[in-house]
């Protein structure tokens, strides 16, 4: 293993010796290899992120720390001697805390209640009251934290919750917290308060670990950054040596100077985009994800969504949709006006959505292929409310061949098909409501290289019959080859908005991490200029 | 952050496959071996078993518990259960000597309008409000009950002729009660087999989120069944207060939610929703009466037969979550 990271700077920073490590962890679950030897190193004093994109492991990382999960191989080492956390508690006990997105308290107690949880001051073998809020009070003025403690925790706001918890993580003397995605659904002020707190913690010594997908965040806060991609360790350093380009692109692993030759997908030359847009969305708002997003696609055209993790690209797509509920804004399909938070609407319109989660959103396990082809349009199949089966057997054979299904028999069982089969059968599924606006959340994620040739090449097909498509992919080479005009999301609304047909995947990685003119933006004071022109020394290669 | 742990869980799934074929074979046709082979050991090991007085008797028992879970199996598909069904029956059966100056055919349409209302109220409460079903239907159960009691009061006989022959007719030696489960059992198959409300159900019960973003409408579904089962609950009621004469608010139905969802498990309709077997419920059902008859012929008591009745249900649910989930991939 490597020695990666700067030492000389860590020193400087003030940082002191590892408290939390990970050597060589590996972890899979059947055959999908999650973590392949993962070394990680949280020092006593910093504010370390762990970045990456869906599927890097991340997440899986984070519950071996934590002791949710077991590695297969390697070791978790904690204040350098090697530890075996079985269930969480283990973690917890020797001050490991961790704090999720969703607040793990107890709603209905009082907030000092949840922050003395199971370790309350007690006086006649009965809690004492005066006492535990005495000691809470103490506590949140020390965090600076302005909180009413004897108020139920369940009628705070979210970010108050999180205060909580970082109060509670506090008063049991943690050395190290954990901070997955904490700031995902707080308001700008509780964002600020909460990295008040977490600066506090690393001043008095304790090592956190943050998760975000705000990169912006990253910068403001953390001291020093560790890349996984694809449950590869990629790079850790300082987060003064990192542009935000250099993080985009070893997070997507993508060398700015190595731009892959066209060719890489099975995706042919522009299409034919004329006429009256089939889909116009104009300032959709959704609760904090959306900020008002404007999108239009005429028939024939691909229009790919790009976006970092956390952008707001799933979120446009079921607004459109009307799975996630719009506060505000217009979506309109061959210039009708579409009902918005309406799943049901938005089908009778012609929209359609092939969603990101195929097993959670897709399909319908123990249902057969037919039935699963046929779900959508079951009323149109029907009459006086019996199934016409025979309508059905003719859908299904027309979009089994079509798509090139491979099953036994259209009776086979969902869930013993492969993924790309799988995804066959919900995009059968779509086409077979005839929607005029197609849109398609990582069609071709987690399926074989044939079956994603497939149905990159079905996609163009359905573009040249007239289809308007809005296509997500992380894959930047599906989007620039697949897309004939590419929507950069940035935190709810559109960053940019490129055009296919003069478009490298330099620029398209550019305008993703939110780069455009890499000198006038830089997220945060610390990061200098300088640290552009630095050759990223820490770079190592994992294979 | 989902970061591939779904499709990770969803691997650890699929690792524990292997001895998975004949288990799954198991859950579906097991409860129909056991059957034949009760029978079987019955008509060689039990004296006048084949007469046509002891399978008149077996089936007049056992008709008001399959057409309770025919119901039961409807709501075990959209994964939920029913727990209301004997305060349903209780209820439906209190309200026909209150109701019997109507006719016959008065009286009973009232007691099934409960049902349905009762069935509308669990349905409401699980499908729109989101209560979790067996939350909504134990509130129901309790209630319910205190409401035929409430109506009912002691128990009461039922001496209106219409009603009597319902109880104890028969068409051509075969009993109306059999006549009308059997009926029931053919409507609910077919409705199951071919209606879009059945093909819905079951996507419902089989993967919820993916039923919502397919369009389909979750909530009248769910509505939907939950009053079928309320219905065929008072169906139940009335059959059984009419063949007894006598309704009694406070007995009538006692338990038989449990043998309801006895019957649909055994039958291999599994507990996580999204399959309907109506041919594997009704014969759980006959399983079940079988061996209490079995048991009850051999001068067995009831209460070992009520542990063997235990045995095999916990038997059945293993068979189900256990290994039953298991994936041939």
């Amino acid at each position: 293993m490597t020695q990666h990271s700067s030492a000389a700077t860590a020193a400087a920073a003030g940082v002191g010796d590892p408290v939390l490590q990970t050597v060589g962890v590996t972890k899979s679950f059947g055959g999908v290899h999650a973590l392949k030897g993962v070394d990680f190193e949280l020092r006593a004093g910093e504010i370390h992120t762990l970045v990456g994109e869906n599927g890097a492991g991340k997440s899986t990382l984070i519950k071996v720390l934590t002791g949710v999960y077991t590695p297969d191989g390697g070791e978790v080492r904690y204040a350098g001697e090697t530890v075996h956390f079985r269930r969480p508690a283990d973690a917890q006990h020797v001050g490991i805390s961790t704090i999720y997105q969703e607040v793990n308290l107890v709603p209905l107690l009082s907030v000092a209640r949840n922050i003395f949880l199971g370790r309350e001051p007690r006086r006649f073998g009965l809690i004492d009251v005066g006492a535990m809020n005495k000691r809470a009070r103490e506590l949140m003025a020390e965090l600076g934290i302005d909180i009413d403690v004897t108020a139920e925790l369940g009628r705070l706001g979210l970010g108050s919750q999180q205060m909580v918890a970082l109060a509670r993580a506090m008063s049991v003397d943690s050395r190290v917290v954990i901070m997955d995605e904490p700031t995902s659904s707080l308001e700008t002020a509780e964002v600020e308060t909460l990295f008040r707190v977490a600066r506090g913690l690393r001043d008095r010594g304790v090592g956190l670990v943050f998760v975000s997908h705000r990169l912006d965040e990253l910068w403001e806060l953390c001291d020093r950054v560790t890349i996984l991609r694809d449950g590869e360790w990629v790079h850790t350093g300082p987060m003064t040596e990192m542009t935000r380009l250099d993080l985009v692109s070893k997070m997507l692993g993508r060398d700015i100077e190595e731009v892959r030759a066209e060719g890489a997908t099975e995706f042919g030359s522009s299409h034919l985009k004329a006429g009256e847009p089939a889909l116009v969305v104009s300032g959709l708002e959704v609760a904090n994800r959306l900020h008002g997003v404007d999108l239009t696609v005429r028939p024939g055209e691909v229009v790919g969504l790009a976006g970092l993790l956390g952008s707001g690209r799933s979120e446009t797509v079921k607004a459109v949709y009307g799975a996630l509920k719009a506060r505000s804004g217009e979506v309109t399909v061959a210039g009708r006006k579409v009902r918005t938070g309406s799943v049901r609407g938005a089908l009778a319109s012609g929209v359609a959505l092939l969603s990101e989660d195929r097993k959670a959103e897709g399909i319908v396990p123990d249902l057969s292929v037919r039935d699963n082809i046929a779900l959508a349009v079951l009323p149109r199949m029907s009459q006086a409310g019996v199934v016409s089966e025979a309508r059905i057997d003719a859908l299904v054979d027309t979009f089994m061949k079509r798509l090139r299904i491979k099953a036994s028999s259209p009776d086979q069982k969902v869930r013993e098909l492969s993924g790309g089969n799988q995804q066959k059968v919900l995009i059968a599924r779509w086409l077979a409501t005839e929607p005029t606006v197609f849109l398609l959340d990582e069609p071709t994620r987690g399926i074989d290289v044939g079956a994603k040739a497939e149905v990159q090449g079905l996609i163009d097909e359905l573009a040249e019959q007239g289809l308007a498509v809005v296509l997500i992919s992380s894959e930047m080479d599906e989007l620039v080859e697949g897309a004939d005009r590419i929507v950069v999301l940035h935190d709810g609304h559109v960053q940019a908005e490129l055009d296919s047909t003069d478009l490298s995947s330099s620029e398209l990685l550019a305008a993703l991490a939110g780069d455009r003119e890499p000198d006038s933006q830089s997220p945060s004071p610390a990061t200098n200029q300088a640290a552009k022109q630095a050759p990223t020394q820490t770079e190592g290669q994992h294979a | 952050m989902s970061d591939g742990t779904a499709t990770a869980t969803a691997a650890e799934r699929s690792e524990r496959t292997g001895t998975s074929f004949d288990i799954d074979w198991v859950r579906r046709n097991g409860v129909f071996v056991a059957l034949g082979l009760l029978l079987l050991a019955n008509v060689f090991l039990t004296d006048n078993f084949v007469s046509t007085g002891t399978l008149r008797l077996q089936l007049v028992q056992v008709a008001p518990v399959v057409i309770v879970a025919l119901g039961m199996a409807l709501v075990i598909g959209t994964e939920g259960i029913d727990l209301s069904v004997g305060a349903v029956m209780a209820l439906a059966a209190a309200l026909i000597p209150l109701y019997v100056g109507y006719g016959s055919v008065g009286a009973i349409a009232i007691g099934l309008v409960a049902g349905a209302v009762v069935g509308l109220i669990a349905g409401v409460l699980v499908g729109v409000v989101g209560v979790q079903p067996i939350v909504a239907t134990l509130g129901l159960m309790v209630a319910i009950r205190g409401v035929a009691n409430l109506f009912g009061g002691e128990i009461k006989s039922i001496t209106e002729p219409g009603l009597v022959s319902l109880g104890t007719g028969d068409v051509a030696g075969v009993p109306y009660v059999v006549v009308i489960a059997a009926l029931v059992s053919l409507v609910v198959w077919l409705v199951v087999r071919r209606s879009t409300y059945g093909r819905q159900l079951v996507a419902v019960g089989g993967n919820k989120l993916a039923a919502q973003l397919a369009g389909l409408p979750v909530r009248r579904v769910l509505v939907t069944t939950y009053v079928v089962s309320g219905l065929l609950a008072a169906m139940a009621g009335i059959l059984l207060a009419a063949r007894s004469q006598a309704s009694d608010p406070t007995k009538l139905g006692q338990l038989i939610e449990l043998s309801a969802i006895t019957a649909v498990v055994i039958g291999g309709t599994p507990l996580s929703g999204g399959q309907v077997r109506i041919l594997g419920t009704i014969a759980g059902a006959l399983l079940m009466q079988l061996i209490t008859a079995t048991l009850i012929f051999h001068d067995i008591p009831d209460s070992t037969a009520q542990i063997v009745q235990a045995v095999i249900v916990i038997a059945a649910v293993y068979v189900q979550l256990g290994r039953g989930k298991a994936r041939r991939s």
